[in-house]
């Protein structure tokens, strides 16, 4: 049965626009109050704009038991889900989202059991470091289609989700302000700066903030140290492996700790958080997402550990696997609502300014 | 039953605004503090969680407020609310000690935030509540606990035994069983007893049974009409209160601030007989909402509608549920039960005596009036003829009652004019001394702060 998540959002939306009392906590309450009547692609980007700190939550005086029964992080997260399967590209793909949890644990056997299997096979005959397990030709041919492919598919997601809640012409001064708001996250800091209750109702933190963060800028440091050492492999002719003072170990290193600290932190914030405050039907999958991003950041550094020894025998098709997992899976899975969310808040910022000419 | 009472410093009966502030006082004064709330957890707060603001005195910007507003301006925006009754000691103690409750409620947990989109006439008087009532309750909730405030709730208050002008023994009843305390301090901060409809209907007539109850269900006025029995001084006229006309179709309780309709100016109202009964336009909306409470509560039934056409939907807040629609006046009467021929007459007479309406404008006193018309429309007159058409229904919505403790500038309740040994009144249940009629949005939650600060400072020093 086809649940009506929009009609809900919209019910909901009506009694929050009739109230008013949480105008200062996030970007959702502004945007929602410019609006008098609700459209789906209206709510499809309050969704999207929503990040689920919960402080509306627990501050709204029409909870259950009241009969209005408001839930608003969850109605929106609802929402919020069903629009990444409405815009998955291509279409045939929108139940991965469903699936995502099953999926990561599948890519991550099998992703093993391919480059592990490919390593063995094709051993190349010379290579130093993580080289002399698998060769760079060989890694090219993989991950080149896996980054590049998902990336399309996303962009034409995104692409189709600016059109549903009419995003008009993309102007570089709305990307530098949601790029400010998603740098420090200033929708988890709670309106007045205290963080949020997300873990835990009866206090404000920064940990969901904070731990993000770590997520955030450690898998940017990542991705940083990847982008040095292809540079410094194709510009420069230096090739991996590379010392503890050069770039992509001095992003790398870092990037990993911080990943791992990060999605470590958060796996265990929702645990102690309230399921039934976002979409319960997709806690399985977005608790897999974490762990994967736990797993790329932890055994990228458990490698590096072990240069030299057997462990990179089985490290390395580890640390592939899963970041071949993680690749794959981003246009459909929970690493979707980062591109979706700096869309919203692009999205919000324009309109936000339009408001006020 | 338990044979030997628990003891405490200071027992306080309620859970709301008041309640908490006193609590948190004694409590930071040293004193063992014990919280009775009649409420379950999820609607602790009383009336308190459908807050939104609070009314303070400020010399230069102060917190979310900008500018001033002086203790003579509070004091006259105060007269001009009650008509002059009120007790200008009182008032002007509540007035002066808000200044210094802003920081002291932001030291304790809550949070402000700029005046809400669609208020912004209340950016220099009233500081808003960061997610509104229930958020500043959650704070203070959190502060107590820490400072080691022990809450019970559904703990209902049954009776104080009082012997020689002193509260000796409370009791109370919580989770199936007959209990007690006695406690060396006791504050009552358990709000009016409008929830008690029987009680409303003595004062008001069988006309009560209609009114809806914009707030908690478990302010019943037990702890009041306890004490009024028993010879505590007692304040206020039992038919004056805080009421609104609010959307007719708002539940019975509870149904707190997004039940209100600001569709009035731009309308006419008429009741059940599709007749007009007073000046729509008489001035701007939050200067007049609070009496059409009483309007429609004189009408028969109980019942207003309000009716308006599509040129005025969007002059006003949205409301929670959508406005009944049809396209024509016929149709829209028949769709609220009203007589359509009378209700066609009646659009149709006022339609005939509006004038030149080129001046409208929607956010002032614009003198678009009506001409030869009982009553008159003073303002926003602008014929119905735009479909589609548009109404609400209306029904008198009540906040709280004004009938409560006498209490002097020490909180102290009395008996006969003279001071209870420890007893002592805050919030709604002896906002009575100070409103004697008419309401000053965000006064409430003022009276609240400053009157539950002192009463739990009184209490906890008089306990030690």
């Amino acid at each position: 049965m086809q649940t009506d998540f929009l009609g809900e959002a919209r019910r909901q939306a009506e009694i929050c626009n009739a109230c008013r009392y949480c105008e200062g906590y996030c970007a959702v309450f502004p945007a929602l109050h410019r609006e008098r009547a609700f459209s789906d692609g209206d709510l499809t980007q309050l969704a999207n704009l929503c990040h689920n700190c919960r402080g509306c939550y627990y501050a709204c005086q029409y909870t259950a038991p009241h009969e209005f029964d408001l839930n608003l992080p969850r109605a929106l997260a609802e929402v919020r889900q069903e629009s990444w399967k409405r815009h998955a590209w291509p279409n045939g793909f929108a139940g991965v989202f469903d699936r995502s949890g099953l999926l990561i644990a599948v890519g991550l056997v099998v992703g093993f059991a391919l480059l592990f299997s490919l390593a063995r096979g094709l051993r190349p005959e010379e290579g130093e470091g993580f080289y002399a397990v698998m060769s760079h030709g060989m890694m090219v041919a993989i991950f080149a289609p896996a980054f590049v492919l998902p990336l399309l598919a996303l962009a034409a997601s995104l692409r189709s989700y600016w059109r549903e809640v009419g995003g008009g012409p993309l102007r570089l001064r709305d990307l530098l302000a949601a790029t400010r708001s998603a740098g420090r996250m200033r929708n988890l800091e709670g309106g007045h700066g205290d963080g949020c209750n997300f873990e835990d109702e009866g206090r404000f933190t920064h940990a969901r903030r904070h731990l993000h963060q770590a997520v955030l800028y450690g898998f940017l440091l990542c991705f940083a140290s990847t982008a040095s050492g292809t540079i410094l492999h194709y510009v420069f002719g230096m090739e991996a492996p590379y010392g503890l003072f050069s770039l992509p170990k001095l992003l790398g290193v870092p990037g990993g700790i911080l990943l791992s600290i990060g999605t470590a932190g958060l796996a265990w914030l929702k645990t102690r958080a309230d399921r039934d405050l976002s979409a319960p039907a997709a806690w399985g999958g977005e608790m897999a997402f974490v762990l994967l991003l736990f797993t790329v950041g932890s055994s990228g550094l458990l490698l590096y550990a072990a240069t030299g020894t057997g462990h990179v025998g089985w490290l390395l098709p580890l640390h592939l696997g899963a970041v071949l997992t993680f690749f794959v899976l981003t246009p459909y899975s929970k690493m979707a609502h980062g591109f979706y969310r700096m869309t919203a808040l692009t999205r919000e910022a324009a309109a936000r300014d339009g408001g006020q000419v | 039953m338990n044979d030997a009472p628990e003891t405490c410093d200071v027992l306080v009966i309620g859970g709301g605004n008041a309640a908490l502030c006193a609590a948190i006082t004694a409590a930071e004064a040293g004193a063992s503090v014990l919280i009775l709330e009649a409420a379950p957890k999820a609607y602790r707060g009383g009336n308190s969680r459908h807050t939104r603001n609070f009314r303070c005195m400020h010399h230069g910007p102060l917190g979310p407020l900008i500018e001033d507003y002086t203790e003579e301006e509070y004091l006259a925006d105060l007269m001009k609310v009650t008509g002059g009754r009120t007790d200008d000691r009182l008032a002007r103690l509540a007035i002066r000690t808000s200044e210094e409750c802003l920081p002291w409620m932001e030291a304790h947990g809550v949070r402000f935030q700029p005046s809400l989109s669609g208020t912004l006439s209340l950016a220099r008087t009233n500081a808003f509540f960061l997610g509104g009532g229930k958020s500043l309750v959650n704070a203070y909730y959190r502060t107590a606990q820490r400072l080691g405030v022990r809450v019970l709730y559904e703990a209902n208050v049954t009776h104080l035994t009082l012997e020689d002008r002193q509260v000796t023994r409370v009791a109370y009843s919580h989770d199936g069983q007959d209990k007690a305390v006695a406690p060396r301090s006791v504050v009552v901060a358990a709000g009016g007893f409008q929830a008690d409809t029987d009680w409303l209907a003595r004062a008001w007539g069988p006309a009560a049974k209609n009114f809806l109850i914009r707030g908690t269900p478990y302010n019943r006025g037990v702890v009041l009409a306890d004490l009024l029995e028993q010879g505590v001084d007692q304040v206020g006229d039992p038919t004056q209160c805080h009421a609104v006309a609010i959307d007719g179709r708002a539940p019975k309780f509870d149904g707190g601030i997004v039940t209100r309709l600001d569709c009035v100016p731009f309308s006419i109202v008429v009741n059940k007989n599709a007749e007009r009964f007073y000046d729509e336009g008489e001035d701007v909306w939050p200067k007049r909402y609070a009496i059409w409470g009483r309007l429609v509560a004189e009408e028969p039934d109980q019942v207003g509608y309000v009716i308006i056409d599509a040129k005025s939907l969007e002059l006003f807040m949205p409301s929670v549920f959508p406005p009944i629609a049809a396209q024509s006046i016929e149709e829209l009467a028949q769709k609220m039960g009203l007589p359509p021929a009378k209700l066609r007459t009646t659009v149709d007479d006022f339609n005939a005596a509006c004038g030149d309406t080129s001046a409208f404008h929607p956010t002032e006193l614009d003198g678009v009036a009506t001409t030869g018309l009982t009553p008159p429309k003073t303002n926003w007159a602008r014929p119905i003829t735009e479909p589609p058409f548009y109404g609400y229904s209306l029904r008198t919505g009540v906040t709280f009652t004004y009938l409560g403790l006498k209490i002097n500038e020490r909180a102290q309740c009395s008996i006969g004019g003279t001071p209870m040994q420890n007893l002592w009144a805050a919030g709604e249940t002896m906002a009575g001394s100070i409103l004697g009629q008419g309401y000053l949005a965000g006064f409430g939650m003022t009276i609240g702060t400053v009157f539950g600060r002192i009463a739990g400072k009184e209490a906890a020093s008089h306990a030690n």
